[in-house]
């Protein structure tokens, strides 16, 4: 089993607490977390991914245990095991398209001579050398998509990757995320409610907040 | 792709923000390494071309400008004293040695100064080439005046009068320059020497024509006082002190006594610099005052681009970098900021320098360097690194204390 959960909840301050169900995934395999907005999707991303840490329960990677990493060491294991693609790009303007790959590989301290291949795999061959400040939105998600998968990661997590972009170019994210997870044995979670996901990956799990 | 890389493109994808905390930062830096050049070669060289000289007999005025006159060349004379009461004083049993000094004459800007022997072996003074003046209207060129006024061994020419350029010739008479000297960095380096007896003739000459014999003034004094049987001039007179009790009762004894004054270099010298520290520190506090704004602007515009750049600090937490590698990644943009500013102001500093000698042509600022480093340089530098790492500080802190998780579901 590459990722488990375990009776996972989570309080904001003044809220009232979410419980989140228990996920269970092997690798290769896709999960959709659905939920209305405001749900606590999010959340779960941010907890799986180490970004916030929950209340209760455990969130197994690969045999780790998260929640018993800390500081600097937590930070080097998302970076060496989870790849993670944001709603929006949220690329580093001032680098290239490639120097943002390089830059993962760098903080993760892993080295990667396919980062060329990822791009010319995600259509963007082109614009290995390029300025972020020239990509369309599109382009921008693909190299986000590239970014997470620049350290061969365990783990792709997904936020609402495709609701910014048009028909096609949600067609073209999905089907790359789904492609190259399978390429490098990862397995991957994405948080939608884009209905043009759902047509993609059958597995889900819903977060209501109860 | 390493933490300074990344630091220095965030720097140039912001240039002008980056340039003008550059160059506030370099033009702070320049103006301090301009006075501290200058300070330190000028006490150096003051103190250097005053070496052996305890104190300096000449006329009445001002004791400063009897100092800048006859020790460092650059002022005008006081006036005349009489030669047989500067001779009665260097027969005090309190002076060890005594050296005449003549002024009046100038080539091309130069001064041409009349003295003896004991004068260049004050200066420790070597030759180049050539020897040392024989005769009458011999002369020996200091290594500067060689240079720019293209003469060498052999050469003649006419001095004018005055000590500064421009003044009408004396037309009968041609200085023959009989030596060179190598250059010392000092002060005899822009100077025409002669003996006294070149300097009396020229004017003589001038004044009762031409009926002299030149027989009779060919011959010169080498060494101590020049004889002579009329009452006659010299500029002022280069006292060397026998005991330290001298310092005390000579100034005192020339002052009240005689006609003349008595000066000593140190003293007027600290008294300059006394009059000139309120400029200097005042040009230091601006250059303080502007590292700080410096300082000020690199914090702002630290501060600033983090606003935009709480996204890609989260993004870099994302992708592996740790809290501390992110407050490395502020520090590293200013140091790299203060490094350039730090760089670029040595060298404007020098080169500003380097300019203000090359406009100048016979002052004192011809014989500074302007490329010589000093330790006190890398304090400057140091200081401006402190300047750096404390604008960084809070920018710096303020990235560690940014929330991934917070920023990234923000939008």
């Amino acid at each position: 089993m590459l990722l488990g959960t375990k009776d996972l909840t989570f309080t904001y301050p003044g809220q009232r607490t979410i419980r989140f169900e228990n996920i269970q995934l092997e690798e290769g395999e896709s999960l959709l977390i659905l939920g209305k907005s405001g749900s606590g999707k999010t959340t779960l991303l941010n907890l799986l991914s180490g970004l916030s840490s929950p209340e209760t329960g455990e969130i197994k990677i690969n045999g780790q245990d998260i929640s018993k990493l800390s500081g600097q060491k937590l930070d080097l294991f998302r970076g060496q095991n989870i790849g993670i693609v944001f709603q929006k790009p949220h690329l580093l303007a001032p680098l290239s398209v490639m120097d943002n790959l390089r830059m993962a590989n760098f903080f993760s301290k892993k080295k990667n001579e396919k980062l060329k291949q990822i791009l010319i795999d995600l259509g963007l061959s082109e614009k290995v050398n390029s300025s972020i400040l020239t990509l369309s939105e599109g382009e921008g998600q693909r190299v986000s998509i590239a970014r997470a998968l620049a350290n061969e990661p365990k783990l792709i997590l997904a936020d609402e990757p495709t609701s910014s972009l048009d028909d096609e170019n949600a067609e073209k994210v999905i089907q790359v995320l789904k492609e190259q997870a399978k390429k490098i044995g990862a397995a991957l979670i994405i948080v939608t409610h884009d209905q043009r996901v759902k047509n993609h990956i059958q597995k889900f799990i819903e977060v209501k907040s109860s | 792709m390493n933490l300074i890389k990344l630091s220095w493109k965030y720097l140039v994808f912001r240039p002008f923000s980056t340039g003008l905390n550059v160059i506030l930062l370099a033009l702070g830096l320049a103006i301090i390494i301009v006075l501290l050049l200058m300070q330190e070669q000028l006490e150096k060289k003051m103190n250097e071309d005053a070496a052996g000289i305890d104190l300096v007999v000449g006329a009445k005025g001002s004791p400063l400008q009897l100092i800048l006159s006859s020790v460092y060349h650059i002022d005008f004379p006081t006036g005349n004293i009489d030669l047989e009461e500067a001779r009665n004083l260097s027969r005090n049993r309190l002076v060890k040695n005594t050296i005449p000094l003549a002024l009046g004459d100038n080539y091309q800007g130069f001064r041409i100064v009349g003295t003896n022997l004991d004068y260049l072996e004050l200066y420790q003074a070597e030759f180049e080439n050539g020897k040392s003046w024989s005769k009458a209207f011999q002369v020996v060129l200091g290594a500067e005046v060689a240079e720019k006024l293209g003469l060498k061994e052999g050469d003649e020419f006419m001095g004018s009068h005055g000590i500064s350029e421009g003044s009408h010739d004396h037309e009968a008479n041609y200085y023959h320059v009989s030596g060179v000297l190598k250059p010392k960095g000092n002060v005899v380096d822009r100077l025409i020497l002669t003996s006294i007896e070149s300097v009396w003739l020229t004017h003589e000459e001038d004044e009762e024509s031409e009926e002299m014999e030149k027989s009779i003034s060919s011959e010169i004094t080498l060494n101590g006082l020049p004889q002579s049987e009329e009452p006659k001039e010299i500029t002022t007179l280069l006292v060397q002190y026998r005991n330290p009790m001298a310092a005390i009762q000579l100034p005192r004894l020339v002052n009240s006594r005689t006609n003349m004054q008595a000066a000593s270099p140190s003293f007027e010298m600290s008294r300059l610099f006394e009059l000139l520290g309120v400029g200097i520190s005042m040009l230091k506090g601006l250059a303080f005052v502007l590292i700080g704004i410096s300082g000020l602007g690199i914090f702002i515009a630290l501060y600033n681009s983090l606003k935009d750049r709480k996204y890609d600090l989260a993004i870099l937490r994302a992708i592996g970098a740790s809290r501390f590698q992110l407050v490395l990644l502020i520090f590293m943009e200013g140091f790299i900021l203060t490094f350039l500013g730090a760089i670029i102001g040595i060298l404007i500093g020098h080169s500003f320098l380097a300019l203000i000698i090359s406009q100048n042509q016979t002052g004192v600022m011809v014989s500074l360097q302007p490329w010589i480093f000093l330790k006190s340089e890398l304090w400057v530098v140091a200081y401006a690194f402190v300047v750096g790492v404390l604008a960084s500080v809070i920018p710096a802190f303020t990235a560690y204390q940014t929330s991934i998780a917070k920023q990234l579901t923000k939008a």
